[in-house]
């Protein structure tokens, strides 16, 4: 194969401080939403004492989850040898970070109390899977930036695969980790699935690499450099491969959960009768992140179209969203079975609980994208991560052995 | 004359000893009865605090219980622009009706007090805690706000600090962006006397609460679970809770 050339974006066009701009602006919006919500207390919000966890986490557990995704292209290149996934490695590693970056900013701002951040990383108690967690991302910070270091550095390359496979194992806890978030809540019907750490993986591929190829594709249009269809084409089919996993895992899920009855309640209510998540768990998770993104990577006629591959990705991303928000919201509106086999005439207990995420919340959450944008092409113009060329020369093997 | 004067003195002086003593008596007996601990020790793990209610003896209008709980604490009025999904509340009254009998009972629902608590499993900063007399509590000066903990109880028994709380109790203070729950009142029990729940439904005649040491044979809580039972909601979760029922 050919040596690989890699350079910084020129970055000086108005298209690309229009970009920073409007990036920056997102991200002004959230801090203004950020301190609307904390001068004024939580209840400015949509959430209550049922929905705890609102639209904020449904961003921020996305964009976590979609972090460690984003690196698995870097590790089938180091991990597992394959070549032509090499020089997207860079590329990989700085998503993951500006991706969990992002997730992490909304998460932090939506404590009730952020301006304790220093106690949450001093106090730790390590039965809390929540405090693994803050370890796992300082972690894969560390890890995947000095895999950057590591591939950026001649001197240092050698120990590129070691710190390669370690930032592979390290995502794999992690997002374990964001999983069992949920799968370790023995208290509630649609969580206390072990499922939820595999599935949580799965989704992370498939959202990871949605995001990835929608950067990709994105960057190498703008600055003119030439993407082939070599490079395309795998990461197409394996996007597919992922989407189809995590419709499995979800059948599987369900599936599991409708044998034992004491899980019809809940189940009935995410796949029949719940209103809003019922309608988001057919129509946005299955059909639009699902069977719609599946149909237009594998059509043999759109095969080679950038454009259907842009919107699968961009169907994708929306369909995790909105899995996300089923699992996140909809487990928490399902009334908890404090009481089996009896009617509870306290709404408080009884009761479906009611959510409609407010303004600043939204804002909150979109911020956090941008964080991850802005990182992004921030670190493209600064450091060398794009290879001037992926046409089909140097990224087939086969094209050039 | 002055013996007359002097004989009206002893008499005042003596009525009002009689009257004093009548007055501080109880007070200073009841501290006795209930060993009420010095500031300056610490708790002990030889007492494990709970308390038993009879269904039986919960009328389903009364909500005595409820209402001492808000004033005990300062919780009615404290959250004015909160939504009532929003609003603190420690303790809550329920109906149940069986599905297949149809049969009616009504109790008070709040924390449980597990021996082995969701609550402080879930907490990243180790703010959810349960002191050694079985008492499950947050530490507001480290609790980050990120309701975890409300995510993992069972019972649905916290709640959040939507907004700033003004005019507090001094006895239990609470924080805007932190996590409350019925703290068994501690701050009573450590002065040796019931949880207010527990005082209100003993006033009211009703007689459904107990409250005392599990960890001793003799209590009366002890000796009336030995006689009738005390049942865990949600047993099958193993969570060993000190709050228990009968006629459940």
């Amino acid at each position: 194969m050919k040596k690989i050339e890699y350079t910084k974006i020129k970055g000086q066009s108005i298209a690309y401080y229009g970009l920073l701009a409007g990036l920056g602006f997102m991200i002004l919006l959230g801090l203004i939403a950020t301190w609307y919500m904390e001068h004024n207390g939580h209840y400015v919000t949509g959430m209550t004492n049922h929905i705890v966890w609102g639209m904020p986490h449904v961003f921020a557990v996305f964009l976590i989850v979609a972090a460690s995704g984003a690196l698995n292209v870097a590790s089938i290149a180091s991990v597992f040898g394959k070549k032509i996934y090499d020089p997207l490695s860079r590329l990989s590693a700085l998503l993951a970070i500006a991706l969990l970056a992002g997730g992490l900013v909304v998460l932090l701002l939506d404590l009730g109390r952020p301006d304790r951040l220093i106690v949450a990383i001093t106090t730790y108690n390590f039965k809390s899977i929540f405090a693994w967690n803050i370890i796992l991302y300082t972690g894969f910070f560390a890890i995947v930036g000095a895999y950057i270091w590591m591939m950026m550095d001649h001197n240092m390359y050698k120990f590129k695969k070691k710190v390669g496979l370690a930032a592979f194992v390290w995502r794999l806890v992690l997002t374990t980790g964001t999983g069992s978030i949920f799968g370790f809540l023995v208290a509630r019907s649609a969580y206390d699935a072990a499922i939820m750490a595999p599935m949580f993986i799965i989704m992370s591929f498939a959202f990871g690499l949605a995001i990835f190829l929608l950067v990709l594709m994105a960057s190498y249009n703008w600055t003119g450099r030439e993407l082939g269809d070599a490079v395309v084409a795998r990461l197409r089919s394996l996007l597919g491969v992922f989407v189809a996993a995590t419709l499995f895992l979800t059948a599987i899920y369900h599936l599991t959960n409708l044998y034992i009855s004491q899980h019809h309640g809940v189940e009935a209510f995410i796949l029949a009768n719940g209103g809003i998540y019922t309608n988001l768990f057919w129509i946005g998770q299955v059909f639009l992140g699902g069977l719609l993104p599946l149909a237009l990577i594998y059509a043999p006629s759109l095969k080679t179209s950038r454009n259907t591959l842009g919107v699968a990705s961009a169907l994708i991303i929306i369909g995790g969203l909105c899995q996300l928000y089923v699992i996140i919201i909809g487990g928490q509106a399902y009334p908890m079975e404090i009481f089996p086999g009896y009617e509870v005439s306290n709404t408080y207990f009884g009761a479906v609980s009611q959510y409609s995420p407010s303004l600043p919340e939204i804002m909150l959450g979109l911020s956090g994208v941008a964080v991850s944008l802005l990182l992004l092409i921030f670190a493209i113009k600064v450091l060398r991560f794009l290879p001037v060329s992926l046409s089909d020369s140097f990224a087939d093997p086969h094209a050039s052995k | 004359m002055s013996d007359q004067i002097n004989d009206s003195r002893r008499n005042f002086l003596s009525k009002a000893a009689i009257a004093g003593s009548i007055t501080l008596a109880p007070g200073v007996l009841l501290h006795q009865t209930a060993h009420a601990k010095p500031d300056d020790q610490a708790v002990s793990s030889d007492t494990r605090w709970g308390m038993l209610i009879d269904t039986n003896k919960c009328a389903k209008s009364c909500t005595g219980c409820v209402d001492a709980c808000n004033e005990e604490f300062d919780l009615i009025g404290s959250m004015p622009k909160s939504s009532e999904a929003q609003k603190t509340q420690y303790i809550r009254k329920v109906t149940l009706v069986e599905k297949q009998t149809k049969h009616e009972t009504s109790l008070p629902m709040l924390c449980q007090h597990c021996e082995s608590p969701p609550c402080v499993d879930v907490c990243p900063t180790g703010a959810s805690f349960k002191r050694v007399d079985g008492i499950v509590l947050v530490d507001k000066h480290i609790c980050i706000g990120c309701r975890y903990c409300m995510m993992a109880c069972p019972y649905k028994a916290r709640s959040f600090v939507h907004e700033a709380i003004e005019n507090q109790t001094l006895s239990a203070p609470r924080g805007k962006g932190t996590v409350e729950s019925c703290t068994m009142c501690v701050h009573r029990v450590d002065n040796g006397d019931i949880p207010a729940c527990v005082e209100a439904c003993t006033a009211d005649n009703h007689n459904a609460m107990f409250f005392g040491d599990l960890n001793d044979p003799d209590s009366e809580i002890s000796r009336e679970m030995k006689k009738h039972g005390g049942k865990q909601i949600r047993a099958d979760l193993n969570l060993n809770t000190g709050v228990r029922y009968q006629g459940l």
